[in-house]
């Protein structure tokens, strides 16, 4: 394998010697017919078909079946159930709700992601080196603490229990913070609305870095006489910003609002663990509605096949936008 | 005339002072949340607990960090045995997925051959597949091939899911070492294997540790697929189920748990620090050359 495995295309490199006569004689039958590339895919493509291609395939099949926990243990056979899963899942309110607060959630974290991001990597551009870099620094650090143990934090910080939020909020003066009794307020199970606050604030933190980093890395290939130009004839930094910059990084914000929307929408960890695992029905996203019905008792992996295909087809219009995108700048060359 | 070149001086002045200061914010802001966690780490728990949080602990100790080592706070166990998991799963994944991404960047950097262009969308599309949607029968697939309740079947799961965009980001770096290099080795009647690691290898080397790295990161952050698979399997728990293990019990600690968070974070944040000029480049080179 290892020997065909490196045959880089070299034309006239000649089989290597090793294991003989039949080493030879594989070396040529793989050079004749061209097969190298494909050997060289081979393990790749096994990797990716287990863990991508076959699950999807089998969400497709479960979508059209009554697999529930009697055919998940076994005691009655799986049937077919055309649409049955589909329209199931359109007749359940909980379904609209999620799909609801997923995409809010999506519409208002995504621009807050995006413009936080780029003014910070606006500012990064502006400032002196030393201080560039401690900012950008303090960036890095929000961007690389784990999903796991962001959410255990701002669950320690909104907590109603000796939260420091909670505590800020109330030695606050009422006109400015309402009359709520921000002592002991529980963020995460008192509704939709607190809940997605705190989920808001996590996630814009930990992702606005990414954008800034981004923002600021195409801000470099920006030549310097494009806005001493524009100085010069005395446009201000508004017109500047959407004159100058925004055309030119257009590509790098569109692949970044892309993104954006796609991890705004697939957002789980984060969910989950903020309001207490699958215990609060009203506070669902698509991801957490999804994961209930197919594992909370009694399992449905029909249901769950059903809003997985719904899922993936909202995402693939998004991914569509993204590969596009991605083919038009050449990526693929 | 010298009153206008003082009044530029005094703006460009006060623009950079208060440049400095959003800046100053901008940090203050972002490290506030990390701070805390750490500061609440060191404190006891009746100042944790006190009805006037201080900003730092005023008796810091290091008795969240003894509990969380010696296992009391999770009662599951130390919290060595979590980053041994976390460390193999994350290791052996990143070195299987590195070797495997790596002969199929050569693919596709190296050769014109049918379904090339195929390939390449597939990637793209398939690291956009939402994990939610495909969990289901990821967990009846291993299953059924008995890879649920180990570290077996997470390094599987790990390595396979890390090899779109390894080999979307490695790809470049092959396709950036010379051919004639490979050629003219090949005349002086080289080996196949011997070009492969005299030439290929070295040159992609840093290519191949900024890709390991992000593997590494993915992989060592990873929570659904190891919340599923593994269960009750308290012994094989890698650390972002252990920690959100003892989180998720009533009357949280949260003491020891800020201590095994901030424990878990270290390693990420070191990774992150040492790759910080390459981590944008993978994912917006593609946008920035347009």
């Amino acid at each position: 394998m290892a020997d065909t495995a490196v045959q880089l295309s070299v034309t006239g490199t000649r089989a290597p010697g090793r294991g003989g006569d039949r080493g030879a004689r594989w070396g040529t039958f793989v050079r004749r017919h061209r097969i190298a590339p494909y050997l060289l895919l081979v393990p790749a493509l096994g990797g990716i078909a287990l863990v991508y291609l076959w699950p999807l395939a089998q969400m497709v099949l479960f979508s059209f079946q009554n697999y529930g926990l009697p055919q998940i243990t076994g005691t009655s056979p799986v049937q077919w159930v055309g649409f049955g899963n589909f329209t199931a899942t359109f007749a359940d309110p909980e379904f609209w709700l999620s799909l609801r607060i997923t995409v809010l959630f999506a519409a208002v974290v995504v621009p807050l992601t995006l413009v936080a991001g780029t003014l910070v990597g606006l500012l990064l551009n502006r400032l002196g080196r030393k201080m560039s870099a401690f900012v950008s620094t303090a960036a890095l650090l929000a961007w690389a603490t784990p999903p796991v143990s962001g959410s255990v934090l701002f669950y320690w910080l909104f907590n109603p229990d000796g939260g420091l939020v909670d505590w800020t909020l109330g030695k606050m003066p009422h006109w400015l913070v309402g009359s709520t009794d921000w002592a002991g307020y529980n963020w995460t199970t008192t509704g939709a609305l607190p809940a997605y606050t705190v989920l808001t604030v996590l996630v814009v933190w930990t992702s606005f870095p990414f954008i800034a980093v981004s923002t600021l890395a195409g801000l470099k290939t920006v030549p310097a006489e494009l806005y001493e130009a524009a100085w010069i004839d005395g446009a201000g930094p508004w017109r500047v910003f959407w004159r100058i910059t925004f055309p030119l990084l257009k590509p790098i914000f569109l692949v970044l609002l892309l993104l954006s929307v796609i991890w705004d929408f697939n957002i789980f960890t984060q969910s989950y663990l903020l309001f207490g695992g699958l215990a609060n029905r009203n506070e669902f996203n698509l991801g957490l509605y999804i994961y209930d019905k197919a594992f909370t008792f009694p399992p449905s992996y029909g249901l769950g096949g059903a809003l997985a295909i719904i899922f993936t087809l909202i995402l693939l219009i998004v991914t569509v936008g993204y590969v596009r995108s991605s083919v038009r700048q050449g990526a693929l060359a | 005339m010298i009153s206008t070149r003082v009044s530029a001086r005094t703006a460009r002045r006060t623009r950079k002072i208060v440049l400095n200061c959003a800046g100053l914010l901008v940090a203050v802001v972002t490290l506030f949340p990390i701070f805390w966690m750490v500061a609440t780490a060191f404190k006891p728990s009746q100042e944790i607990y006190s009805l006037t949080p201080s900003l730092l602990p005023s008796h810091p100790t290091i008795g969240n960090f003894r509990q969380v080592i010696g296992g009391q706070a999770s009662g599951i166990g130390t919290v060595w045995l979590f980053f041994r998991n976390s460390l193999a799963v994350t290791l052996v994944a990143v070195l299987i997925s590195s070797l495997v991404s790596l002969l199929a960047s050569v693919a596709v950097a190296r050769f014109s051959f049918r379904f090339r262009t195929t390939f390449l969308i597939m990637l793209l599309i398939v690291q956009m597949l939402p994990g939610q949607a495909l969990i289901i029968a990821l967990f009846r697939e291993f299953d059924q091939l008995n890879l649920l309740q180990n570290l077996l079947g997470l390094i599987v799961v790990y390595a396979a899911q890390a090899l779109p965009v390894s080999i979307w980001m490695l790809r470049n770096f092959v396709a950036t070492v010379p051919r004639d290099l490979e050629e003219a080795a090949a005349i002086d009647g080289a080996s196949a294997l011997k070009i492969f690691w005299r030439i290929l290898f070295p040159l992609v080397a840093p290519g191949l540790v900024a890709t390991s790295i992000f593997a590494f990161i993915t992989a060592y952050n990873e929570f659904i697929v190891a919340l599923t698979f593994l269960g009750q399997a308290h012994s094989s728990y890698t650390l972002p189920i252990y920690v959100t293990y003892f989180f998720g019990r009533g009357g949280a600690e949260w003491g020891p748990i800020m201590a095994a968070s901030t424990m878990y974070t270290i390693p990420v944040v070191i990774f992150f620090l040492i790759i910080r000029r390459r981590l944008v480049g993978g994912l917006v080179a593609g946008a920035v050359k347009g």
